[in-house]
């Protein structure tokens, strides 16, 4: 909440091509406990592409990433997990043929030790996943559940569900509410609000105008992979934020 | 009224997963019950019935390895080919004079660095697809097979070496008679089956295969190390390969230019069968084994009523679209309207 405090997650300088293309140039990002960051920016813009730098799926080809004020050097996702960074992806990232909790526990699963054998603790992955689901008061018929069988909104729940696991400090969402239906916006919202009680730094990649003024503290704009404008929200309007997507101040 | 219907509704959902996963096993024995029907004093006879398991012995090995493959949404082209090779390089080893151990082990370690090899051109090279990859190792291993052996065969193992292909275990202490023996292949194959199948459902790499089929994207944000994983299931899938090799050495005694040859097709063909999904993610062990056993019993039941091998391609072809046409039937079923 107080900006004058370290930054929990800070980005500094990161540039991204591809080839010749130049995805992301010279981008800053920083996000507080507590606090949520609302990037915008339009198709193309570079969110993704920085988001994806921050879970340690790119390289970036210049910059530096600090957590809790030290740098780090993301060679893949299980080094960002490791550190408390997690990522909600656009398309979800759930494999359908698997059940909720084993999802929910997917790179990560709990183990039982068989004589010389590490066996999956099958238990212990349905105990943990109707504890957690609980905890954030997300309903489905089962743990046990398939996640080809969810609906589009239960498996966005699923999703936040599996980044906040495992004592996340930062969740990024890539869209959170783009493929749901009205009535359940409102429910990932509230969990949005809720994991920023808990002290999670949240950052929220949205086209939507209410889904930002509703969760957010502080929203920036990218534009063509730069840095384009930045500010809190109560120093703001929708116009405004609109006109920087468009690449208008 | 709402609680009867929540009632059905929640009994269909136990009822699927089980369909699922047993469904193919009612195939497997209906057929066993026409095929006693048809033979009934030959059929279930203790000879016929392991003659059929001596059969798929070395079939089994190769389909449950492309079984693997096909779940992390691959293809293997190439495990007939990987079976050829490291027979012949069984028999030039033990032709060389090589102890039985040393014989025993080459098509293992052969088959593994095949296996390896395709994962590693699959991975490394950024082969658009593994067809193409185990498509050109194909005929690259049948090749250096040939190379190796001179394209001509090569006969003579000793009993160790034939051990798993050939031996059989002794049941008179039972009270059973002398020609009612356990075919030791038979017992490999239990062991093999049982070990991929706790491999698969039981541990952390093979719960990441599932989810590489899934969705190699979910597996990849989930700090799954894909490739890592591929590389591990195209070697297991050639060592796989070198067992089967072992028991065919077992089977026939010689290493030959022909041996697999069309076989990868046959593997592919018992794990769709088996219910196993061309865009992975889906199939169980128990299943390739039924879809094995479904193809062996088929074969021989033709071969015992003295039908032509024509209409047994006829027929096979036949039940590879009956029993995917089923698998989409069940699927309309299972999924959410």
């Amino acid at each position: 909440m107080s900006s004058t405090s370290n930054p929990l997650l800070e980005a500094k300088g990161i540039t991204k091509y591809f080839g010749t293309i130049t995805a992301l140039e010279n981008v800053n990002l920083k996000v507080h406990a507590g606090e949520c960051l609302g990037v915008v920016g339009d198709n193309g813009a570079g969110k993704s592409t920085l988001m994806k730098v921050l879970s340690g799926l790119y390289k970036p080809s210049a910059g530096s990433l600090f957590f809790q004020g030290k740098e780090e050097i993301l060679e893949s996702p299980r080094d960002s997990q490791n550190l408390g960074l997690e990522m909600v992806y656009q398309d979800l990232a759930l494999a359908g043929n698997l059940p909720i909790g084993e999802n929910i526990f997917l790179g990560r699963e709990p183990t039982k030790n068989l004589g010389f054998l590490k066996l999956l603790d099958f238990n212990k992955i349905k105990e943990l996943t109707n504890a957690h689901l609980d905890k954030l008061k997300i309903n489905v018929k089962s743990a046990d559940q398939k996640v080809e069988e969810l609906s589009g909104g239960q498996r966005q729940a699923v999703a936040i569900a599996r980044s906040t696991a495992f004592n996340a400090k930062v969740v990024i969402m890539d869209e959170p509410t783009a493929a749901l239906a009205i009535k359940e916006v409102g429910k990932v919202l509230d969990l949005i609000n809720s994991l920023k009680k808990t002290g999670v730094g949240v950052i929220v990649i949205s086209h939507r105008m209410d889904d930002i003024f509703t969760v957010c503290d502080r929203v920036m704009a990218l534009f063509q992979g730069t840095n384009f404008a930045e500010a809190s929200l109560s120093n703001t309007s929708r116009d405004e934020v609109i006109g920087w997507i468009m690449g208008k101040k | 009224m709402e609680d009867k219907d929540k009632k059905i509704e929640s009994l269909h959902l136990k009822l699927i997963p089980y369909f699922e996963k047993y469904g193919i096993l009612l195939l497997l024995v209906l057929m066993i019950l026409v095929m006693h029907i048809l033979q009934p004093d030959v059929f279930l006879s203790w000879r016929n019935v392991t003659n059929v398991f001596k059969q798929i012995s070395w079939q089994s090995m190769l389909a449950l390895g492309v079984f693997m493959v096909i779940v992390t949404a691959g293809i293997d082209l190439s495990v007939g080919s990987i079976m050829m090779l490291s027979l012949m390089i069984l028999a030039v080893v033990a032709k060389a004079g090589a102890p039985w151990f040393i014989v025993v082990l080459t098509p293992l370690i052969a088959g593994f660095l095949c296996g390896l090899f395709n994962g590693l051109g699959i991975t490394l090279l950024r082969m658009p697809h593994p067809f193409i990859m185990t498509l050109g190792t194909l005929y690259i291993f049948r090749g250096a097979g040939n190379l190796i052996s001179g394209g001509t065969p090569i006969s003579g193992f000793t009993d160790e070496v034939r051990y798993l292909g050939h031996g059989r275990i002794d049941l008179q202490w039972l009270g059973l008679e002398k020609s009612q023996y356990l075919p030791v292949s038979l017992v490999l194959i239990a062991i093999v089956y049982i070990i991929f199948w706790i491999f698969l459902n039981k541990s952390k790499t093979g719960k990441w295969i599932y989810a590489i089929g899934g969705n190699p994207n979910a597996a990849r944000a989930s700090g799954i190390n894909v490739n890592k994983i591929l590389i591990i299931v195209y070697s297991l899938c050639g060592f796989l390969s070198g067992i089967g090799a072992l028991i065919l050495a077992g089977r026939t005694d010689s290493g030959y230019p022909n041996a697999g040859l069309q076989s990868e097709l046959d593997a592919i063909a018992a794990c769709i069968i088996g219910g196993a999904s061309f865009f992975g993610g889906r199939g169980t062990v128990l299943g390739v084994f039924a879809g094995v056993m479904i193809m062996g019993i088929l074969r021989n039941g033709l071969n015992l009523m003295d039908v032509s091998s024509f209409w047994q391609q006829v027929l096979i072809g036949s039940i590879i679209v009956l029993a995917v046409y089923i698998d989409v039937l069940r699927r309309d079923i299972g999924t959410r309207k």
